[in-house]
């Protein structure tokens, strides 16, 4: 959480602001890439060496983003290392470190789905950090989407008014002591906020989550640390490892300092929560 | 024009900031005639977009865009692409017409259709649209500038205009002799998406609510789309109507057919998806597949409304 808030005020205040991924040459593009990831890892991870991730962490995403406003990545880690947290790094966005999930006691950590914002051409990373603190990198080179997409989505009225709604959906049979895999759904406008209007004086102040936590009988599972970069009404697709039927708990926080709770029964989790 | 380009990218560079390389930026906007209007019913004048994604070809002259006459002022219905674009249609009104240029209507917020809109400042009209769009520009206004300038180069985009005049449900203004009737939409193809009827000669302007030929883009409700065609279906069914994309002039009821059967088929295709347990990742390579043929630009516009559908139809 810390580190979240910290590291995006240092990226509002400019550091380096984007860098032009459009460079004039293939060289040149791609030396502003590797120099923007190089300082993005001195300001994420000061002083902490980044090993090459392969083997240990996969990144998949689309090579050209579909919508800018909810582009999907699937993060894997085939191996048999401990892995505690992964880091999501968007290197060109407003607020490059997209999210931290730290795995739980409960946690099946080997597929992770999230969605979030890409706002232009950008190199996408996925650290993996291990119970020991060492940093596993792979990356991704994500294009812009054309058109008239845009991070903003263009209808979160419905998000704001149903604001905390929860839906659990297990996407794997469920047995216990085997791990299955599960999908949040929480209604959220996860909103950036917008630019006074000189003309209309329209503004609206941010309002985004903060964390998400998610436990199974009190153990836990994932521990979701993200800003504006999530989409809206975020998706969370994720393992766990239940070994009886219990309750699945979510705790979301957000910007307002406003907090949502909710509590499935495992496995009888297909219906979405009341308010 | 090549070294002028140069010059500037180089300044860019040495500058420090971000001249952007889309592919052909060394090259100027090409010879096409992208002026030509077309009076597709009396005092109507359209001059129909190129089906391409904007480029510095085509100075972001996709969306078709025109304006109508009446005895009194000119009505501007869209601006265009770019503040070229906008400069252009401006130049087609001066030489047709000496009467006052009362009304710019933007039709949604898409750049397409409202970056021209800087062109006709100088005239003072009213900038009529729907309530929603000061929300729309302040959220997106900014980066859609940034992203076109990438584009089209730096200076070619025009400034971001803010509607002046709002229709929340209904409103009508005069041109004299004609007057226009303006509808401002629920959720569909965006957020604010505002039609047009002129009562002199029954012509609907739909935007984009309406695609012929040109891959439709969804970028609000997917149901609410299909339910505000079929309002306007319900009541100018038989009318002459200009699409947002495709043909300067058509039979409504005709091609909204073709946008329906589209629609419909995203959205059984999307649900089924979802039952299916596809994600959202794969979804736009199995959704709705048997349209590609139906729509030029598919691949440039379809796996973003897969996306979209998938996002507004899983909460169901």
């Amino acid at each position: 959480m810390g580190m979240m808030r910290r590291f995006f005020l240092i990226a509002a205040c400019g550091l380096g602001g984007i860098v032009c991924t459009h460079a004039a040459s293939a060289d040149d593009e791609a030396a502003a890439r590797s120099e923007r990831w190089a300082e993005l890892q001195r300001a994420i991870f000061p002083g902490r060496t980044i090993s090459d991730g392969a083997g240990v962490i996969q990144l998949e995403a689309p090579p050209r983003a579909l919508d800018a406003a909810l582009v999907p990545f699937t993060i894997k880690l085939p191996s048999d290392k401990q892995i505690k947290s992964v880091f999501l790094v968007i290197d060109n966005n407003p607020g490059p470190l997209a999210g931290h999930f730290t795995f739980g006691a409960a946690a099946d950590p080997r597929t992770l789905k999230v969605r979030m914002r890409v706002n232009t051409y950008t190199d996408v990373h996925a650290v993996a950090e291990d119970s020991a603190g060492k940093l596993y990198a792979v990356q991704k080179f994500v294009k812009a989407s054309g058109g008239c997409s845009a991070p903003a989505g263009s209808n979160d009225e419905e998000s704001a008014r149903n604001l905390g709604r929860m839906k659990l959906k297990l996407v794997s049979d469920f047995a216990p002591g085997e791990p299955v895999q599960a999908q949040l759904m929480i209604r959220h406008p996860n909103f950036n906020g917008m630019q006074m209007d000189q003309l209309t004086r329209l503004y609206a102040p941010a309002h985004f989550i903060r964390t998400i936590n998610i436990t199974y009988d009190d153990q836990p599972v994932l521990r979701i640390e993200s800003d504006i970069a999530l989409s809206t009404d975020p998706v969370i697709t994720f393992g766990f490892k239940p070994p009886r039927q219990g309750q699945l708990k979510v705790e979301v926080t957000d910007s307002k300092e406003q907090s949502f709770v909710r509590e499935f029964s495992v496995p009888a989790a297909t219906a979405s929560s009341t308010l | 024009m090549r070294g002028l380009s140069l010059i500037s990218r180089r300044h860019a560079v040495l500058g420090g900031f971000c001249l952007c390389c889309a592919p052909g930026l060394s090259r100027g906007a090409d010879e096409r005639n992208f002026f030509e209007t077309t009076e597709i019913a009396r005092g109507i004048h359209i001059r129909r977009g190129v089906d391409e994604i904007a480029s510095v070809q085509n100075e972001g002259a996709i969306a078709n865009i025109g304006f109508i006459v009446g005895q009194d002022s000119v009505a501007v219905l869209d601006s265009g692409g770019s503040l070229n674009d906008g400069e252009r249609l401006r130049r087609s009104i001066m030489n047709l017409t000496d009467l006052p240029i009362r009304y710019v209507l933007m039709s949604h917020v898409h750049p397409d259709h409202i970056f021209g809109a800087g062109a006709f400042l100088q005239d003072k009209p009213a900038f009529v649209a729907h309530a929603q769009l000061p929300h729309a520009l302040a959220q997106r206004g900014e980066y859609y500038r940034e992203r076109l300038e990438e584009v089209l180069g730096r200076g070619n985009v025009g400034p971001i205009v803010q509607p002046t005049m709002l229709v929340s449900d209904r409103m009508q203004i005069e041109l004299g002799g004609r007057s226009l009737e303006l509808r401002a939409h629920p959720v569909a193809h965006t957020s604010s998406d505002l039609s047009v009827a002129d009562s002199q000669t029954g012509t609907l302007f739909p935007s984009d609510l309406l695609f012929v030929g040109r891959a439709p883009s969804l970028d609000g409700s997917l149901k609410g789309w299909l339910r505000e065609l079929s309002k306007l279906g319900s009541i100018h069914a038989k009318q002459q109507a200009v699409p947002g994309h495709g043909p300067a002039s058509v039979n409504f009821a005709s091609a909204a057919s073709k946008l329906k059967q589209y629609l419909e088929t995203l959205l059984r295709e999307t649900r089924q998806a979802i039952a299916n347990g596809v994600d959202i990742a794969t979804a736009p390579e199995t959704v709705a597949q048997s349209e590609r043929k139906n729509w030029t630009l598919f691949d440039e516009y379809h796996g973003h409304n897969v996306t979209q559908a998938y996002k507004e139809l899983e909460w169901e």
